[in-house]
């Protein structure tokens, strides 16, 4: 799996031909010198920097005037009244709006991944056509999608009310993307559209890892293909699964683009890229959104170092 | 008897899921023929087709500028990300050394982490550089998204390959510099293409960083000209343009990925699950 490759990186080289190694290793850290710069110039000092501007009043109109205010973006009282990020009804509503999107998203997409991998690891006829059918969502680009259902999904001209009128499944137009209580799930049904083939393409990657004879014996046996699934397969495709559930809710936990373009900046969708950003582009507070772009880092850098430290150890213990 | 409804509703659930996969790029095909009152019909024969769309986004919109510095932007860090990887993965893959692992779960977590929280940092930084709304202003960027996703990804290729090869290289005296480029190289290239093509596509899609980093329509991406994009004139909907260009960039993107399917579907698994 992904974090084996971290398994052996603890082992020594071999130690009979030393200056061979050492020249080795030597020529390992010049190779990988251009990648310790970019990355630290790219990545690590922006995000030194962020994290720096987070604890100041910045402001994009003028950032000659930057103080350090300490934790004030984060929290400050002042008469007696508590103020800042901690505090921020929106800001929370952005989290728990992340959150909710992230546990939703990905449920679906594993549930549906799995059923669309269990489709193409059968054998039928047109299996070819349906494989190349399910990468058309995945290779959309995000905000075309978006766009492409934004129109679908419009309340007066939109063909998915169309459909559902005439069916009579609904008497009214819905309006997908304004109305606040269906906003999200319109956000939700989009990502599911888009990223349950990336999902199944995974799952189909584990699936087809297993051994064939498994399958026979349950088969010769006669065990129901339904018990054969529950008791058999999981588990078997666990680890697999696994990774690609914590690949899809780290990306799903900093989603910007489709939210941003499918219903803008309504507090019902908003998520906690969403309202970073909006703190710092649209409103010019580029302290206070550093800081919430801060948080919106330690949250998924926490859940990040969880599962690599969880996934680990669980390896070292079958190793 | 059994049997027959089973494959029936099997045959019914795999056609809904083509279906569902493909009906909304075929409704955006179909309203890309559409404008004006026309536009206002949900049917879903196509026909009359009305180019008219095709023409505004490249005459009245600086669409096809907006194509040349997608390609711009999404090439230039594909070769950058490409040429520093393959040094970084072979080092990575093929050299035990002290801090390797901590290295490798540094890239892993850079490419996990979200891109928003560098976005103030990173707009001080290419203010700083005089590159703000301006190309390399997007290019720099962007190196964060493809960069350690390129270097992961080959550095799971660079594994699977045997080991004598190099032994053999070794015993001959050939530097590690020579191995790489004689010995993996030529080994290498259709997962040079695989990865490449992985990064093309994620840097052609970003989105934030090119919203956020460009002001006027001249230097902007895909992706914000068509999340921007405004009608003829205020009464009428845009939504035939969007829809127009939308097909112009989703077209040659879904055909690279049908035709190398098999790569990509590779290309993913080595990122995610294969190690």
């Amino acid at each position: 799996m992904t974090f084996a490759v971290l398994q052996r990186s603890g082992s020594p080289g071999k130690t009979h031909h030393s200056d061979l190694t050492m020249e080795k290793i030597r020529s390992a850290w010049l190779f990988l010198l251009p990648m310790i710069i970019t990355l630290a110039a790219v990545a690590g000092w922006p995000l030194i920097r962020t994290i720096w501007l987070g604890f100041t009043n910045a402001n994009l109109t003028d950032l000659t005037v930057t103080e350090f205010i300490g934790f004030e973006n984060y929290l400050s009282f002042y008469e007696g009244e508590a103020y800042g990020l901690l505090v921020d009804p929106d800001w929370w509503n952005a989290v728990w709006n992340t959150v909710w999107f992230t546990l939703v998203s990905v449920s679906l997409e594993t549930v549906f991944g799995m059923g669309v991998a269990l489709i193409l690891h059968a054998n039928f006829k047109g299996r070819g056509i349906v494989r190349t059918a399910v990468l058309i969502p995945w290779a959309i680009p995000t905000i075309v999608s978006a766009q492409m259902w934004g129109w679908m999904l419009h309340d007066q001209f939109g063909v998915v009310n169309e459909i559902l009128l005439t069916l009579g499944i609904i008497n009214n137009p819905i309006a997908w993307t304004a109305d606040p209580d269906i906003a999200m799930w319109a956000v939700i049904m989009v990502d599911v559209w888009k990223t349950t083939p990336f999902m199944a393409l995974l799952i189909l990657a584990g699936l087809q890892m297993l051994p064939e004879d498994i399958y026979e014996a349950a088969h010769v046996d006669g065990i129901h293909p339904v018990k054969v699934f529950f008791n058999v397969t999981l588990p078997l495709i666990k680890p697999a699964l696994l990774v690609a559930v914590i690949f899809r809710a780290l990306d799903a936990l900093r989603i910007f683009d489709l939210i941003y373009v499918l219903t803008s900046s309504s507090t019902s969708t908003m998520s906690m890229s969403v309202y970073a950003r909006q703190q710092l582009v649209d409103f010019q507070e580029m302290g206070y959104g550093s800081a919430a772009t801060t948080l919106l880092f330690l949250i998924i850098a926490a859940l990040t170092v969880i599962t690599i430290t969880a996934g680990k150890l669980k390896l070292g213990e079958e190793a | 008897m059994n049997k027959t409804i089973k494959s029936v509703l099997f045959y019914a659930l795999v056609l809904a899921v083509i279906l569902i996969s493909v009906f909304p790029f075929y409704y955006a095909v179909v309203t890309s023929f559409r404008s004006g009152t026309a536009l206002f019909s949900t049917s879903l024969w196509p026909f009359p087709v009305d180019l008219k769309n095709y023409f505004v986004i490249f005459q009245e919109q600086p669409f096809g500028t907006n194509i040349i510095n997608s390609i711009i932007v999404a090439t230039s860090v594909v070769v950058f990300s490409l040429a520093i990887a393959v040094t970084a993965s072979y080092a990575l893959a093929r050299i035990h050394f002290r801090g390797r692992g901590l290295l490798l779960m540094t890239v892993l977590s850079v490419s996990m982490f979200p891109q928003v929280a560098i976005l103030s940092g990173m707009f001080e930084l290419i203010r700083s550089l005089g590159v703000y709304n301006s190309l390399p202003g997007l290019i720099i960027p962007n190196t964060v998204l493809t960069l350690p996703f390129t270097v992961w990804v080959l550095t799971t290729f660079m594994k699977e390959l045997p080991k004598e090869l190099e032994e053999a290289a070794i015993v001959d005296g050939a530097s590690p510099l020579t191995i790489v480029v004689r010995v993996f190289m030529p080994l290498m290239w259709p997962a040079l293409v695989t990865t490449g093509l992985l990064a093309f596509i994620s840097a052609w899609n970003e989105f934030l960083f090119a919203l956020t980093f460009t002001l006027s329509n001249e230097v902007r991406t895909v992706p914000v000209a068509i999340a921007l994009m405004s009608g003829g004139s205020e009464h009428e909907l845009p939504w035939g343009n969007i829809m127009a260009a939308s097909v112009v960039v989703t077209t040659p993107i879904v055909a690279l990925v049908l035709i190398f399917q098999r790569k990509i579907v590779a290309g993913l698994t080595a990122g995610a699950v294969k190690g």
